[in-house]
């Protein structure tokens, strides 16, 4: 069995919580309550069971609880500034320039569908584990991968009417009207 | 979508193949429905593009306090501490538990000798003592306890008072061993007890259990820890709680024990 510590986590953490919360800030808050939570309830893991699993199983429910109370979109959207994720990114202009666009694409999907989406593609875990994680039936995953994926595609290939310094605060006005075209 | 294939076809396509698979079917798909090899193609465009997402922070440095939570979290999972028996969910005790004794073994054995010594002499002392009494009575024929089973509740009275701590002979019957006796033994700072256990092929284990001088002890006298000790001639268990040392040592294998030292822990 490999053992590896909870610090070998770490990385994956930081990089999916970014790219779900789309904020550098929250992320890394993220993975500090996920670990903090995983301090408090180590006494519920397994030892010897997958502590990737159970980590990410942890930082699913805190942002989960983030969203229904509202912390996330309040938080977030007054301080994402798409100049400042451009500054994270090193990259050549193309390639940084499409990975802003796919993050904002991302951050205009439900909560759930970009969790789903992130974990089978990010972090390449099967459908039976990302079931496990959100705690939905594998049907559930499916079919919001299904949409996650339909959607992404229609944002993605949208005209990009982006200019240079779009705050996400003004995305998020752009999504109310897409959201509602989906119901 | 009117695909020939369902969508979670589709997305088994995407997730689970290799791209030469991939590759053969956007091929036949192009043919059979173009419609649905686009919507394919699209789908690996996406897991392309979000699989590199972010990667430069793989690389990044991680951030102090995120090292200092992990830290505490690997600190604890070493440190099993005395509430969690009060927490006590039997499965997953046993369970985590064991495995939790078997981390900390090899945990112990990877460090210097020098680091074990500084986890405080009195322990070191303890756990020396323990084995000390293991090997002098463990092949004793005639007398291998002062009290036998038979007296048992003498024992324990006996035991108890001479310790100034109520006692508890474990019972290990369901793992094969019944309870010899015990004895009395000098310690550091009292009287130490040792019981001794026996199998059907006459297999002996031995618990040695007493106060432990907290004086000169680092940790917290309500911590527990246990430790794997095979260094000596005799493997064993030991851990200590509320200013109490136990060690549970036997020729058996490691499994063996920490299933019988768990069996101990529960009931003490």
């Amino acid at each position: 069995m490999i053992r590896q510590p909870i610090v070998a986590h770490i990385p994956d953490l930081r990089r999916y919580a970014r790219a779900l919360t789309g904020d550098v800030w929250a992320a890394d808050d993220l993975v500090q309550d996920t670990l903090e939570r995983a301090c408090s309830r180590w006494r519920l893991w397994l030892a010897g069971t997958d502590l990737r699993k159970w980590l990410f199983t942890l930082m699913h429910n805190l942002f989960i609880n983030q969203v229904r109370q509202g912390l996330t979109r309040a938080k977030l959207v007054p301080t994402i500034d798409l100049e400042d994720v451009a500054a994270e990114l090193r990259a050549p202009d193309t390639s940084l320039s499409f990975a802003i666009d796919l993050q904002r694409c991302l951050l205009r999907l439900p909560d759930e569908q970009r969790a789903v989406l992130l974990l089978v593609t990010m972090e390449e875990m099967s459908y039976q584990e990302v079931a496990k994680i959100t705690g939905v039936a594998v049907g559930t995953v499916m079919s919001r991968l299904s949409r996650a994926r339909g959607r992404m595609r229609e944002l993605l290939d949208e005209p990009k009417e982006r200019p240079a310094a779009t705050k996400l605060g003004s995305n998020t006005q752009m999504a109310a009207p897409v959201l509602r075209r989906m119901k | 979508m009117t695909n020939s294939v369902n969508p979670d076809e589709m997305h088994a396509l995407v997730d689970k193949l290799q791209p030469e698979a991939q590759n053969l079917a956007l091929e036949t798909l192009a043919v059979q429905d173009p419609q649905a090899a686009e919507t394919l193609a699209s789908w690996l465009q996406q897991r392309a593009a979000l699989r590199e997402l972010h990667r430069d922070v793989l690389a990044e440095p991680i951030p102090a306090p995120l090292l200092q939570a992990a830290g505490r979290f690997s600190e604890m999972q070493h440190h099993l501490n005395a509430s969690w028996r009060q927490a006590g969910i039997a499965a997953s005790f046993v369970l985590a538990f064991g495995v939790g004794w078997i981390a900390n073994g090899q945990f112990v054995g990877n460090q210097a000798p020098s680091a074990v010594l500084a986890k405080g002499m009195a322990q070191h002392e303890f756990v020396r003592q323990a084995s000390f009494a293991h090997a002098v009575y463990l092949p004793e024929k005639r007398h291998p306890v002062e009290v036998t089973a038979a007296e048992q509740d003498h024992l324990v009275q006996w035991l108890s008072k001479r310790l100034g701590k109520p006692l508890k002979v474990p019972k290990l019957s369901a793992l094969g061993y019944e309870l010899v006796g015990g004895r009395l033994l000098p310690g550091d700072i009292g009287a130490r007890a040792q019981f001794m256990f026996q199998d059907a092929q006459g297999q002996r284990i031995t618990l040695y259990l007493g106060a432990v001088d907290q004086k000169s002890e680092k940790m917290d006298p309500g911590e527990t820890k246990f430790r794997y000790e095979a260094d000596g001639q005799v493997p064993s268990f030991y851990w200590f709680d509320q200013g109490f040392g136990y060690a549970l040592a036997g020729q058996i294998s490691r499994e063996k024990l920490i299933a019988l030292a768990t069996l101990v822990y529960q009931q003490l």
